[in-house]
C-alpha cells in the first residue's frame, strides 16, 4: 500500500517511454525560503520526483557538494523539522510529485520515530532514505512509516552481490536507489556495463522500479543512465548551482540556475531513449 | 545478570551491547563489514592467527606491560594502594599498538593491501603506520586539521614511517571528521582497503574485534595483581575518549563482582559549560559512525563538537559496550576538566617521574579521591594508557613556558 505517489509516477514515466528525473536538493539550502523556490522551480523544470536532503552535521557518504550543502543548510537554520516544513508548503502547491526525504539516522532518532513518521506524513512525504540504516537496521523504522503509507527505499551499490540482494529487497517499497559507483555522493560515475547488470539484478529481485544515481553531473551522462534504469538521480550538481548563487553574492539566483540546469538534465533524459533508438 | 559469562556474552548476533552498537553504516559497505566478522570468527578460531598476535605482543610490542606500584602517589594521597598497568611503555607508546597489530593481520588474512586510520592525538596513527611498515603496507592516515597542528610531533613521526597524511578540513577538522573522511574514503576503495578502526567503537565487529585485542591489558593485569597482592583490585580505572584502552583493562575482570570499574571522561572546561568531550556524562543515545551508543548532540541530532586539551579523547561518541556498561551500572563514569588533568600530568612527573599523556593524566586526576574513597586497605589498578613525550610541546603551550 506504501508510497502510491511514487508508482503512479513510474508508471507514468514508463508509458511515456522515458525514465524518471530524479532530482536532489538540500532543503534549507542556501537558506529556508529559497530553498523552497528552488524545490518548486525544479518541479516545474521536469523533475519527476524530489529528494530532499535532511541536513547533517556528519554526512559520511557523501562527497565535498552535498557536505557543503548541509553546512550552508544548518548555518541557514536548518534541520529535519525545518525539512519537512518545507515539504509541507510544497506540498500544499503540488499534489503530485513525489518527495523523498533522504538523510542520516541520528536527526530521525533524535525526533522519535513515531514523531517523525507523523510529521513525514502530515507534510505529504511519500518515502524516507536513511543513508546510514541498511536493511539489518531499518525494521523499527519502516515499521513506524508503514503505519502511514510511506515507504522506506533502500539503496543497492556495486558490492550488492545477488545473494544481498535479495536481503535488500526483501522489505523494499517504492523504488531501488542503485548507487553506480563504490563512493560517495558526486564522485566519478561507474563503467556502463556493471550498472547495466546491477540495474538489472537490482530490477530482477525487488520487483520495483530502479532509479541510478551518485555521479551524474552531466545531461550527457543523464542520458546514458536513462537508457539503463527507469529513473536517474542528479544531486551534487544541482547542489552546486546553490553554492555558484552563494558565490556570487546571490543566493536567490540559486532558482534562476536550478531552472536552467534542471531543465536541461530533463530534456536530456526525457529524450534519451528516443535519440539512442534512432543512432 | 547470575549467569556466568552474562557480561562477556556479549555482542548478540546482531552485534549489539544491549540496544547500544549494531552496524549503521551505507549499504556498499555491509558486504564487507559482514566478511570481516566472518573473517574474524575463523580467526578466532585459527591457532595460527593467535599466536602470530602473541608473537608481535612479547618480541615487537614488549609485552607483557609492567604492573607498577605507585609508591609515592599512594603516599601523597594517603588511601587506597594505587598500582599502574604500564601500557605506555609499549613499542610506540600507547596502547594503540595491540589493536593494530591484530586487524592488521586480520587485513593480509583478507588480501588486503592498503590500509587506512583515522587519528586524533596521533597515537593510532603512529600504531597503524608502525605496523604498515612492519608489513609493508601503504598506509592513509586521516587527521583533522586541527590535531594535526596540535600533534606536530606525531604527523612527523608518521610521515617517518612512511605513511600518507591527509589533512581533514571538512566539519570541524577534528577526529568525528577525520572518521567521516576515512569511511568516504573505505567506501570509495572498499575492494582494496582494510579501514584499522583505532578505538572500540564503529560498526559491529569493530567494537568486539578492538576490544578483544585490547583486552590483552586486562588479562595481564588480572594475573599481575593477583602475583603482587594475592588478590584481585577493588577499582580499576582509566580514561575514556571513544574507550578502548579502558574496555581492554575492564572486560577481563567483568564477572568479578567485587571489582568496581570507573572510566573517566574529558570534562574540557566543565560539562556545565558545554565545551567537553563527556557523551556518557553530557550526552544522549543516537547513531554516529556505524553504532548506536551516547553522543553529544543538539536537540535536532545534530552533533556537537566536543572539546578537551586532550586530542585523543576530543570526540563526541564513546564505544558501544560502555554506553551498555553504564546504562546496567556495571561501570562507574566520572569526568575530569582539562585543568585537573593539567594538574595530574604535573604531579605524576615529580612524584613518580613518569610523564603520562594527556589522556590517563585525566584518569589520574580521579585516582587520588577514588584511593581516599577506599581508604587504606583499598587496592586500585590504573590504566597508564600512553607516555606524554607527544604532549610535551601542548603542555608547555598549556603552561605558558616557551621552549
Amino acid at each position: 500500500m506504501t508510497a502510491e505517489r511514487i508508482s503512479a509516477k513510474f508508471e507514468a514515466c514508463r508509458s511515456e517511454g522515458r525514465a524518471a528525473f530524479v532530482a536532489y536538493l538540500m532543503a534549507g539550502d542556501p537558506d529556508l525560503d529559497t530553498s523552497f523556490e528552488c524545490l518548486k522551480a525544479l518541479a516545474a523544470s521536469g523533475a519527476d520526483i524530489i529528494e530532499l536532503g535532511a541536513p547533517f552535521t556528519d554526512p559520511m557518504a557523501d562527497g565535498p557538494a552535498i557536505q557543503r550543502a548541509a553546512q550552508r543548510s544548518l548555518a541557514a537554520g536548518g534541520s529535519l523539522a525545518a525539512t519537512l516544513d518545507i515539504a509541507a508548503r510544497f506540498r500544499l502547491e503540488d499534489k503530485v510529485t513525489p518527495l523523498i526525504v533522504m538523510g542520516y539516522a541520528n536527526p530521525v532518532f533524535s525526533m522519535g520515530l513515531t514523531d517523525f513518521a507523523e510529521r513525514a506524513a502530515a507534510a505529504g512525504v511519500d518515502g524516507v532514505i536513511t543513508v546510514d540504516l541498511p536493511p539489518e537496521e531499518d525494521a523499527s523504522l519502516r515499521q513506524a512509516l508503514a503505519a502511514h503509507g510511506l515507504a522506506v527505499i533502500r539503496l543497492a551499490t556495486p558490492t550488492t552481490t545477488e545473494a544481498r540482494m535479495k536481503r535488500v529487497s526483501d522489505g523494499a517499497a517504492g523504488f531501488v536507489y542503485y548507487v553506480s559507483v563504490a563512493g560517495v555522493t558526486g564522485a566519478a560515475v561507474g563503467a556502463e556495463e556493471d550498472i547495466r547488470q546491477g540495474v538489472e539484478r537490482a530490477r530482477r529481485l525487488s520487483g520495483l522500479p530502479v532509479a541510478v544515481g551518485f555521479g551524474v553531473r552531466t545531461g550527457e551522462q543523464a542520458a546514458r543512465f536513462a537508457c539503463l534504469a527507469d529513473g536517474v538521480v542528479v544531486g551534487s550538481a544541482l547542489v552546486e548551482e546553490v553554492r555558484a548563487a552563494v558565490e556570487d553574492g546571490a543566493p536567490k539566483s540559486a532558482v534562476k540556475r536550478i531552472t536552467v540546469v534542471a531543465q536541461s538534465l530533463s530534456n536530456a533524459i526525457s529524450s534519451a531513449r528516443v535519440v539512442r533508438s534512432v543512432t | 545478570m547470575s549467569r556466568a559469562n552474562a557480561w562477556s556474552q556479549w555482542p548478540d548476533a546482531n552485534g549489539r551491547f544491549g540496544e547500544f552498537g549494531g552496524r549503521y553504516v551505507a549499504e556498499t559497505l555491509m558486504p564487507l563489514v559482514l566478511e570481516l566478522e566472518q573473517e574474524y570468527a575463523r580467526a578466532k578460531e585459527d591457532p595460527a592467527f593467535q599466536a602470530e598476535f602473541d608473537d608481535l605482543l612479547t618480541h615487537y610490542v614488549g609485552r607483557p606491560s609492567p604492573m607498577y606500584f605507585a609508591e609515592r602517589l599512594t603516599e601523597h594521597f594517603g588511601g587506597a594502594r594505587i598500582y599502574f598497568k604500564r601500557d605506555e611503555l609499549n613499542h610506540t607508546g600507547a596502547h594503540k599498538i595491540n589493536n593494530c597489530i591484530g586487524q592488521v593481520l586480520l587485513a593480509r588474512r583478507m588480501g588486503k593491501t592498503r590500509i587506512i586510520a583515522e587519528t586524533g592525538a596521533g597515537q593510532h596513527g603512529v600504531a597503524t603506520a608502525t605496523i604498515c611498515a612492519r608489513f609493508g603496507l601503504p598506509c592513509v592516515v586521516f587527521m583533522g586539521e586541527t590535531d594535526v597542528e596540535r600533534q606536530k610531533p606525531n604527523v612527523f613521526r608518521m610521515r617517518l614511517l612512511g605513511a600518507e597524511i591527509v589533512p581533514v578540513s571538512s566539519g570541524t577538522g577534528t577526529l568525528k571528521d577525520a572518521m567521516n573522511e576515512a569511511l568516504r574514503d573505505w567506501v570509495t576503495n572498499v575492494s582494496t582497503t582494510f579501514y584499522v578502526i583505532g578505538t572500540a567503537a564503529g560498526p559491529h565487529p569493530y567494537p568486539m574485534l578492538v576490544r578483544d585485542f585490547q583486552s590483552v591489558i586486562g588479562r595481564e593485569a588480572r594475573e599481575q595483581i593477583l602475583a603482587a597482592e594475592g588478590r584481585l583490585p577493588d577499582a580499576l580505572v582509566a580514561c575514556i575518549g571513544g574507550g578502548s584502552n579502558a574496555i581492554g583493562l575492564f572486560h577481563p575482570f567483568l564477572e568479578d563482582e567485587g571489582v568496581r570499574m570507573i572510566g573517566v571522561e574529558a570534562g574540557g572546561h566543565g560539562v556545565t559549560t558545554g565545551l567537553h568531550a563527556a557523551s556518557l556524562t553530557g550526552g544522549r543515545p543516537g547513531v554516529l559512525h556505524g553504532n548506536r551508543t551516547y553522543l553529544l548532540q543538539d536537540q535536532n541530532g545534530q552533533i556537537i563538537d566536543a572539546h578537551s586539551i586532550s586530542a585523543g579523547l576530543d570526540y563526541p561518541g564513546i564505544g558501544p559496550e560502555h554506553a551498555f556498561l553504564h546504562e546496567t551500572g556495571r561501570a562507574e563514569y566520572r569526568t575530569c576538566t582539562d585543568a585537573e588533568a593539567l594538574e595530574a600530568f604535573q604531579l605524576c612527573a615529580r612524584l613518580e617521574g613518569i610523564l603520562p599523556a594527556l589522556e590517563p593524566a585525566h584518569a589520574l586526576a580521579r585516582v587520588g579521591e577514588i584511593a581516599r574513597e577506599l581508604g587504606p586497605d583499598g587496592l586500585i589498578v590504573m590504566n597508564m594508557c600512553g607516555r606524554g613525550d607527544k604532549d610535551v610541546f601542548s603542555i608547555a603551550a598549556h603552561l605558558g613556558v616557551n621552549i
